[in-house]
């Protein structure tokens, strides 16, 4: 058979890896037609709202609920008393601890859950919540760690014995009723030794303040529980489907057939919806007393203030290094604030989730991390806000540590680096701390970075600006900030990473239709990274049928096969390699019943783009469309029918990305205004699946991060009120703070990956926020500055420039 | 007696007819009387353009606008702006040009850009960016949007051009 097009043709129309697909999920989003989980209207639905902790830490002497369940429209009040018969009213949580549901005797925070009330609509809800009465008797607030760590105030009285006494945790020995965990990695005694005869070492403390994922949609759900056939369906905000119908199964005692989970559109994550939430609980009880569905969304204060914060660490570094700059230890500790109950979403065997790159992309020899773990009066949570359980505190660390670190030796801090990253040679790289980098090149990388932004004109330029600042001439200083960053993604091995005892595996499943077309679904869901275009790209290139003939489908427990979802970057990683094995179990197939029809031995047809061929007679093949069709319709000796096929992927390892990112940076040293003039960003996640929407995400994760460095803080006062509880008070980078951003790229695949992908959605966050925060700081460097505190807003910088005397 | 109030006003070509508390909000008519669940709710402070229709001509965030205020007029969401056979450009730029992600803020964007091309159809970068500063995006780091916006112009000036 003659074909009919040119191969060139035949890849462009496979639409598969490398290519810039536009992506097929738009059409529903630019005409309004998404389905988030507030769209979801079900008959006779009721709506559920909260009574939330005016105050931070209170006794609960008294909730009255007469007065609400007289106001029109509301169904029903829940308390932690109508909760404990059933034994939920605490929950627990994915570190290992247990959190109330409802507030059970005292509170802990301020907008803590305390009643939950179900009413008609909306409006009704909120009627009912001004009538319920509760009476509350005030505690001392505790809001410093520091502090909290030598209070007598017990926080936790669930968390202690008759005498007071701390009882053991999930994660080991607790030393104070205030303290949680102390999680350690790496080799104490050595690295003690090391830096404390090293003949340089620099010491930095540093704060990373509480902020926020803040995603644009709240988190929410929609509980309906139908006892005709004994079936709870739960749509809901859940980045992680499969695990939350584990949970609530776990918790609730319904079989877990009898669960059905539902993510549909999600309006944005960023780690803000892998938790669960004591809404969902609430709604769940609510359907099931009611016997009608319940909607809960949470409103944008609730959200600020309750739900998942992020970061909250107090960082203590000291490295060491010869004095040619070759860093010869270090050593991190971390007073983590968690706040109420420790509610992180980390694998259950790193209680700090994977701070333990804080060795970044240097070869360290010798390292030890410690992070203590704080219950506070201030909300719970602590999520890896994009990024992959805690790299984005470890990041900043290091690169925070490598500036101190350059400023003690007197050196360029680009060239610090550079002397001390590890070599491409040494991949795979056994990291001080214990993980094991799988590949990197990461000298090409910087040398490519600073050759596009011309480092050493910006560093003349830097020079001359300085002396024209000195000579009166302006009063704009310029700072370069530099951050080369090492990410850990794609959660991950199951002998290793886990959350709640499930392990972090990821899945896929494909039925090709008679006609060449398919449907995909996998363990994953989609907050807007794009995956039924990815996907189905990888899936393409796999089994050669094109991109736009198959459907992609997540977040359906019924449907989709089980995983772990989306979070920590690991969708490409690992749902994405599972794509790529199933496609390789369609392609086994295929070239039997290929061979079969063309009549030759298996071994004798070759796959090539989109068929397979016989090797050395290209004109004799059959296209994945012919051999599908043949699946369903031809009886082949040897074969069942069909071509279906699942896989379930548990990684080798984790992969990591990396990149090189440089912002220049002007501050108008009187106003404290920044002006980013330019941002370059090189990362390397491996092989491309889609160009375009890799940009997109760069670029996205990019301003995460000026908005984390720049601005945005989740903030309390001493009596534990959270100061920054809106839009009004919370920075969000609109439009007109952000600037263009150049994007660049190497290419250094996975070598355990099977199509070398790494992960990039988090790399932008992780590597931007240092890199903006060592700008406005390299930017006061010739004054003797050396460490601010983030975030950088106008007031932080004015005072810093103020308190190193350059207003005088 | 009730305190409901008569209201009559016109979404998308469409005249609609009811009675509504004084309390209750533009957005949640449209959402859950109307079933038109186009625009979302981000903030309900006016920060973040998620909810963003058209009044009368006029950007308005309806999640901080209660439904009596809309009396008389007329109001258009992004299902009254472009359908599936007959796309506003803009509707094909933000997927041409990847100006969305998860698409939550999408129909608020779509409805504000409109307006900004109406008021203005040869924006620079910087009107453009000064005339989005209403609707918040945290996924695509507005870049792409700004492109999409952009290229909109550039085809409805063409197009403008062409008919003339």
């Amino acid at each position: 058979m003659k074909d009919e097009i040119s191969r060139e043709e035949r890849v462009e129309n496979l639409k598969g890896m490398g290519c810039s697909r536009k992506r097929v999920e738009d059409a529903r989003f630019t005409q309004g037609k998404g389905n988030y989980v507030d769209d979801v209207k079900l008959d006779g639905m009721l709506f559920g709202d909260f009574v939330r902790s005016p105050y931070a830490h209170a006794n609960i002497k008294s909730i009255d609920t007469e007065a609400a369940l007289k106001v029109p429209g509301v169904v029903a009040v829940l308390t932690a008393a109508d909760l404990e018969p059933l034994g939920l009213h605490w929950m627990p949580t994915l570190a290992g601890d247990k959190q109330m549901v409802l507030a059970d005797g005292k509170v802990l925070y301020q907008g803590q859950e305390v009643a939950y009330v179900v009413a008609e609509d909306r409006y009704a809800a909120a009627d009912g919540i001004e009538a319920v009465e509760v009476e509350y008797e005030e505690l001392q607030v505790i809001v410093d760690p520091f502090e909290s760590l030598k209070s007598d105030v017990i926080l936790r009285p669930d968390t202690v014995d008759e005498n007071g006494k701390a009882v053991d945790g999930a994660h080991g020995p607790r030393d104070h009723p205030n303290h949680i965990f102390t999680w350690e990695a790496g080799d104490k005694d050595p690295t003690e030794e090391v830096i404390a005869n090293a003949d340089v070492v620099a010491e930095e403390e540093m704060y990373y303040h509480r902020t926020h994922p803040c995603p644009l949609e709240t988190c929410g759900c929609v509980a309906s529980m139908d006892k005709v056939n004994g079936k709870l369906t739960l749509w809901g905000t859940f980045q992680a489907p499969h695990a939350i119908r584990t949970i609530v199964s776990l918790i609730s005692g319904i079989e877990e057939h009898n669960i059905r989970v539902i993510s549909p559109d999600i309006g944005g994550g960023f780690g803000n919806k892998v938790g669960a939430y004591p809404g969902y609980v609430c709604s769940v009880v609510a359907s099931i007393v009611t016997g009608k569905p319940v909607k809960w969304i949470e409103d944008r204060m609730d959200n600020l203030m309750t739900t998942a914060f992020a970061r909250d660490y107090w960082m203590k570094g000291k490295i060491s290094a010869t004095p040619e700059g070759k860093i010869t230890g270090l050593h991190c500790h971390v007073t983590a604030d968690h706040g109420g109950f420790d509610a992180c979403a980390d694998p259950t065997k790193f209680p700090a989730g994977f701070m333990n790159i804080c060795t970044g992309s240097y070869d360290i020899p010798t390292a030890y991390l410690a992070v203590d773990g704080v219950y506070t009066n201030k909300a719970p949570g602590g999520v890896s806000y994009r990024c992959s359980f805690r790299v984005t505190e470890a990041v900043y660390f290091i690169e925070r540590m490598i500036e101190v670190l350059a400023i003690k030796l007197n050196m360029d801090s680009a060239e610090l680096r550079r002397i001390n990253f590890i070599k491409k040679e040494q991949f795979p790289y056994k990291a001080a701390l214990g993980w094991e980098y799988d590949s990197g090149d990461y000298h090409t990388a910087w040398d490519k970075a600073l050759k596009a932004v011309d480092y050493d004109g910006l560093r003349a330029e830097q020079a001359q600006r300085v002396e024209d600042f000195k000579a009166g001439k302006t009063r704009k200083l310029m700072g370069v900030g530099l951050s080369f960053f090492t990410e850990i993604v794609g959660a991950g091995p199951v002998k290793n990473c886990d959350i709640l005892g499930m392990g972090m595996f990821d899945s896929c499943e494909i039925r090709i239709h008679p006609t060449g077309s398919a449907i995909a679904r996998l363990g994953t869901i989609s907050q807007g990274q794009g995956h039924a275009t990815t996907f189905a790209q990888i899936l393409a290139t796999e089994i050669g049928l094109s991109a736009d003939s198959i459907t992609i489908e997540e977040g359906d427990t019924d449907t989709a096969p089980y995983g772990l979802g989306t979070y920590g970057s690991r969708s490409t990683p690992v749902a994405g390699a599972a794509a790529a094995m199933v496609g390789r179990k369609i392609r086994a197939k295929a070239q039997m019943i290929a061979a079969y029809l063309l009549e030759v031995h298996d071994d004798d047809v070759e796959f090539d783009v989109d068929r397979f061929v016989v090797k050395g007679a290209p004109e004799r093949f059959k296209t994945m469309k012919e051999i599908a069709f043949a699946s369903y319709n031809q009886a082949i000796p040897g074969l069942e029918p069909g071509l279906e096929a699942v896989s379930y992927y548990d990684p080798p390892n984790m992969t990591y990305p990396f990149g090189a990112y440089v912002c220049v940076m002007d501050i108008d040293v009187d106003t404290g205004v920044t002006e980013i003039r330019r941002f370059y960003a090189l990362d390397d996640c491996g092989t491309r699946i889609n160009p375009m929407v890799i940009e997109g995400q760069i670029h996205g994760g990019l301003t995460e991060a000026l908005a984390v460095a720049l601005g945005q803080e989740i903030a309390y006062d001493d009596m534990g009120n959270c100061k920054t509880a809106t839009l009004m008070d919370f920075f969000l980078p609109t439009a007109w703070e952000v600037p263009n951003y150049e994007t660049d790229y190497t290419v250094t695949p996975s070598p355990h990956h099977p199509i070398g992908a790494k992960g990039v959605g988090e790399s932008p966050h992780v590597g931007g926020v240092p890199c903006f925060s060592n700008a406005v700081q390299d930017a006061f460097r010739a004054f003797g500055n050396t460490h601010t505190n983030m975030p950088h807003d106008h007031w932080r910088i004015w005072k810093t420039a103020n308190e190193l005397g350059l207003h005088d | 007696m009730s305190n409901k109030k008569h209201v009559k006003l016109n979404v998308n070509g469409k005249d609609e007819e009811f009675l509504a508390e004084p309390r209750e909000l533009l957005i949640y008519t449209l959402r859950e009387r109307l079933d038109i669940t186009g625009p979302h709710i981000g903030c309900e402070t006016s920060h973040c353009g998620a909810c963003t229709v058209t009044i009368d001509g006029k950007s308005v965030k309806s999640c901080t606008m209660y439904t009596v205020q809309a009396e008389g007029k007329d109001v258009t969401t992004i299902e009254g702006i472009g359908g599936p056979d007959d796309l506003h450009p803009l509707q094909t730029a933000f997927k041409e040009h990847h100006g969305l992600q998860c698409g939550y803020c999408t129909p608020g964007m779509i409805t504000r850009a409109t307006k900004l091309l109406e008021e203005n159809p040869t924006p620079t970068e910087e009107e453009i960016r000064f005339g989005m500063a209403g609707n918040i995006c945290r996924c695509t780091g507005y870049q792409n949007i700004v492109k999409s916006i952009q290229a909109a112009a550039t085809e409805m000036n063409a197009a403008k051009e062409a008919a003339e």
